[in-house]
């Protein structure tokens, strides 16, 4: 390398630097286009889109009733066994769900269980903050009353 | 640097048993598994010279989680959600194979809408793993900018595939014969929005990081990888692409409907770490040609064909395979009776690219086996799957 290529070398990355140093500066004094949310500030209006897929959910009506029926067709879809339906009896002796355990720790949120319940019984919910402080509070049952 | 045989020293496994004839001490340092620059959890043992490597020896198996062997114990709907979580960065490329060869498998064809829906979706991904690439580029050859704005870029697409899919990273979101859910109205205008972004983010690209003199010298002449060399490594994608192998699947075996669409395969000349960095900047101008292509011609129509209530494959070998950001991704399904695999094995890019790291490093410096690695691109969990 002779010491005019050295010399272009050097400046010309310099100059090449103060460019890109340019996009910098420009996104400095630009602060708009910036896509960061700022999470735990903006915790009450963030709103996740409807179609996300959170933890599992089983709505249930005013009443307090939900849609499932026991049929145990989402703990067959499940790949890593989170659910478990429970199956009762209920006075009559017909086959009731009595509890519907849903393990969060080992679940994937892929949803197939949703897609697999052909009664609309569960949906992902939009919760996204899944931590819990002790791994009891992964054992969730998501029905409200048992035997119902 | 020549290598001769060794007889008086025990090398550490993975090694050959041949030593360099300099009077120098080598030394072996690890890099890795914790280190920022190897993308995650991989081990590279490396042989010094001073500070010219002498010969790199990849660890594996520390994301290790069985997903071929958990497959044979699943069903091949199950098993689609573990297929996210090989290479989590094309995950729709990845169920697009296991799809294509269900489909293949069970005579499922795939209405219009639905291929659409494969395209475009699969295109975006790629623009964002690539995305990814360059912010990893940069950030590995010390330009910081790069990592936020290259993952500024990307949410946009991740965004959309929030909206879209219901997840950020691990979709699930192809069925065999089309996608689980429908697109939303305004598709194809998000596509094009973000488009746009994308579009003038790579402008933007160019000055930051394409048009300067330091990486352009940090990166030439550096990792060159012989044509014959890729193709005996069998390595695909952009680092086959960047030694100037004309290999494609999208072209030379279209799957989908991407022999509809107009689009070209750059090549590189040199095979230099550098050529492997513009081949994947213009890939993502290719695949914003092919998106505003079948944005203009989004037909409608059902968006999946008739779901089965249950995936019983016939008994035989069944073969996908699809061209994801990093190469050839596909899979080989052993279909016995009932509605699980007996075995599947898949082909990941990443795996293979690795073999060309060594002969890529070799008689480079450790600052430069930073570069060489961040042109591979490497995922880890593809790796060890």
């Amino acid at each position: 390398m002779t010491l005019r290529e050295r010399f272009s070398m050097v400046f010309g990355g310099a100059l090449s630097m103060f460019k890109g140093m340019a996009v910098t500066g420009h996104w400095l004094s630009h602060p708009k286009g910036i896509v960061t949310e700022q999470y735990p500030e903006n915790r009450k209006t963030l709103a996740m889109h409807p179609n996300f897929r959170g933890e599992v959910v089983m709505p249930h009506d005013a009443a307090g009733e939900h849609k499932c029926t026991g049929c145990s067709l989402c703990e067959k879809a499940c790949p890593n066994g989170s659910i478990s339906v429970l199956n009762t009896r209920n006075l009559a002796g017909k086959k009731v769900l009595g509890k519907y355990l849903y393990r969060l720790d080992s679940c994937t949120l892929c949803a197939l269980c949703v897609e697999a319940c052909p009664f609309d019984a569960i949906r992902m919910g939009q919760n996204f903050e899944l931590a819990r402080y002790d791994r009891s509070g992964f054992e969730l049952t998501l029905n409200q009353k048992e035997g119902r | 640097m020549e290598l001769v045989p060794a007889t008086d020293q025990a090398l550490p496994p993975g090694f050959l048993t041949a030593r360099s004839g300099r009077a120098t001490e080598e030394y072996f340092i690890n890099m890795g598994p914790q280190h920022p620059s190897t993308h995650g959890v991989l081990r590279l043992v490396l042989r010094l010279d001073g500070e010219t490597v002498v010969e790199v020896v990849p660890h594996l198996g520390y994301i290790h989680r069985g997903i071929e062997k958990q497959a044979e114990a699943q069903t091949y709907l199950q098993y689609l959600h573990l297929t996210d979580r090989m290479d989590y960065l094309s995950s729709h490329h990845n169920n697009h194979a296991v799809c294509l060869a269900i489909e293949k498998a069970m005579g499922i064809g795939v209405p219009e809408r639905g291929e659409y829906i494969r395209i475009i979706v699969d295109e975006l991904q790629r623009i964002q793993s690539h995305l990814v690439f360059f912010a990893c580029f940069g950030a590995d050859l010390g330009a910081l900018t790069c990592i936020l704005q290259g993952f500024k870029a990307r949410e946009y697409i991740t965004d959309l595939f929030d909206a879209v899919c219901g997840s950020r990273l691990t979709m699930n979101f192809f069925r065999p014969g089309g996608s689980v859910r429908d697109v939303p109205e305004d598709f194809t205008d998000r596509v094009r929005a973000v488009c746009g972004k994308v579009d003038a983010m790579l402008a933007e690209f160019d000055r930051l990081l394409t048009g300067n003199l330091i990486t352009k010298e940090r990166a030439r002449g550096i990792g060159v990888l012989p044509r014959a060399e890729a193709i005996a490594l069998g390595c695909t994608g952009p680092v086959l692409r960047g030694s100037g192998v004309d290999f494609d699947l999208r072209k030379k075996a279209p799957y989908g409907y991407y022999d509809r669409f107009e689009f070209s395969v750059p090549l590189g000349e040199a095979g230099d770490s550098w050529d492997r960095y513009l081949i994947r900047m213009e890939e993502m101008r290719q695949s914003l040609r092919i998106l505003e292509q079948a944005c203009r011609s989004f037909p409608g129509g059902p968006y999946r064909s008739k779901e089965k209530p249950a995936y019983r494959l016939p008994t035989g070998t069944w073969f996908g395979a699809v061209e994801t950001p990093r190469g050839v991704f596909s899979t080989w399904i052993v279909a016995e009776k009932g509605e699980k695999p007996w075995r599947i094995h898949s082909r990941s890019p990443s795996l293979a690219n690795l073999a060309a790291l060594n002969p890529m490093c070799v008689g480079h410096k450790i600052a430069d086996l930073i570069t060489i690695l961040a042109t591979i691109d490497p995922v880890i969990p593809d790796m060890d799957r």
